[in-house]
Parts: structure tokens; sequence; C-alpha cells
């Protein structure tokens, strides 16, 4: 089966549009995307698990969760939902945060799915804005730190370090 | 041959590499001494990184030392090539979790 999956980075208004058609309707989807039961089963790469901690999906609600391996909890992640359009559209603030739901840096990302049911398939268009292309840095790092490539771990330092220099 | 930056780092020998070579320039002989593999598949890393654009050359009389040349365009490149891989396996592991939904959703419920 060909599901089509398009990922288009604009650098100047650091805003990523990611479309992807999954092959069910708009209920299993939106639930997938919506549910913490569902979310957990897909969201972490691989080697790592994914913990949440809060969902509360309404309007004002948020979901805290983190990334862990093994028995180390690599960051919490938290997303504030600033709009919901039932089995259309949903809307987050994303950030970077503490066990509390704190943002560490207060550097955001907003992102909006959109939902459209065609026949058999759901297409999901994702549009996410970054404040800053840094903070996609960070996330890419957390997502691909999996301990046991010790080089790795090593470049990322290093590359967050001339980062941070400029 | 210009390559995917994502070759270069999906392979753990060659993000190795690029961590020494990021400290200081170093020749291929001096590189291999820190791997436990042979010269002949150090050269073989060394030419991918270059097909990459991410090897700078020096020559010194006979000898070649290697640097990592990096810009910071290239480093969002190296990060959006790696959010783009994340994104994608990620929603490969949706399509299993809905197939496990959609088969559970006929099956008869007890």
């Amino acid at each position: 089966m060909n599901l089509l999956f398009d990922f288009v980075a604009d650098k100047e208004t650091k805003t990523i549009y990611v479309t992807r058609e999954f092959a069910a309707g708009i209920d299993l989807v939106w639930d997938a995307f919506t549910k913490a039961e569902i979310l957990e089963k897909w969201v972490a790469p691989k080697s790592l698990k994914l913990s949440i901690k809060e969902m509360d999906f309404r309007e004002g609600g948020r979901w805290l969760y983190a990334m862990v391996s093994g028995d180390n909890i690599l960051g919490y992640s938290l997303a504030e939902f600033i709009s919901i359009n039932p089995k259309n559209s949903f809307t987050t603030r994303n950030s970077f945060a503490d066990e509390n739901g704190n943002s560490l840096n207060n550097q955001f990302s907003i992102t909006t799915n959109n939902f459209k049911e065609e026949g058999w398939k759901t297409t999901v268009y994702i549009e996410k804005k970054f404040d800053d292309l840094v903070l996609l840095e960070k996330m890419a790092t957390l997502g691909f730190k999996e301990g046991s490539a010790a080089g790795y771990a090593n470049l990322d330092e290093y590359f967050l370090s001339i980062t941070n220099n400029k | 041959m210009r390559r995917d930056i994502f070759q270069a780092i999906a392979d753990p020998t060659r993000r190795a590499i690029l961590v020494l070579i990021a400290v200081h320039a170093m020749t291929p002989n001096a590189i291999a001494t820190h791997f436990d593999i042979t010269r002949q598949s150090i050269s073989k890393h060394l030419r991918i990184l270059s097909e990459c654009d991410l090897l700078a050359q020096k020559h010194d009389g006979r000898e070649i030392f290697y640097a990592l040349k990096i810009d910071r365009m290239k480093e969002i490149d190296i990060w959006l090539d790696q959010f783009r891989k994340m994104t994608e396996q990620q929603f490969q592991q949706l399509d299993d979790v809905l197939i496990t939904l959609k088969n559970n959703k006929n099956e008869p419920t007890v």
C-alpha cells in the first residue's frame, strides 16, 4: 500500500509542512492523534517509550509527556490545546518543559493538524511553525538520543555547543 | 556524486569520525587508530562523508588532513533530515497501530 508522505521545510518562515495519508477513517485517525492510550503506542521512536503524565484534550487543556529510555527520563514536552474543531483540526502550542509543565526556555512552536477523510483514507496536514529553528534542532536531538550510540550523543552536544556560541 | 546528508550520519562509525575530526583535523591513519576496522573501510567512510560535502581537506606535504566542514545552514539541514526521518518512522508506527485498531473493531466484542 502506497501512502503519501510529504515533508517540506520553509526556512524563511521557520515552518515545516507535513502531509501524510493513513489507511483508516477519520474516527480512528482522530482518536490516534488525541487519545493518550493510542498516542503511547506510536509517538516515541522505536528504542524509546512515551510516558504520558497528563492528558486533558479540550481547549485550554494540556498534554504533558516524557520520552523514556530504560529508566531514564530524557525530558518532558508540553502541548497546550489552543483550539479544537472535533474531527476536523486542532492546534497546539508546544515547548520543552519540566515535570510540572513549566516551559524550559520560553521557546514555542505552534502546530496545526488538519484532518480530511477521503474514501477509505484520511489525510493529515500538519503545519509546525517555530519561534526559532534552534528549537527544532533540540527536538531532533532529543528524538534521536538513544543512548547506545555514544559517538552520536557527543556529536549532538558538539553541534549544540557551536549553535549556542553563534 | 552528491549524497543525502542523512547517509552520513546514519552510520555509527561515520558519526564517530565526525566527532573526532570536529575536534581537530586528522590524517586517515590517525583516524584509523581510533577504530577496530581496516584502513580500507575508514577510506570508504571518508569517501562517503566527502560526497556529503562534510569534509575539508588540508594538504601538508604528502599527508592529507581531514576536518569537519560545516556551516549554519548545513546544521539546520542535518536536523531537518533527522526530523523528517523521525516523522516518517513515527507515522509508519501509526500505520501498524491503525491496522490493529481496525482489526479489533471488526472482531465481535465479548
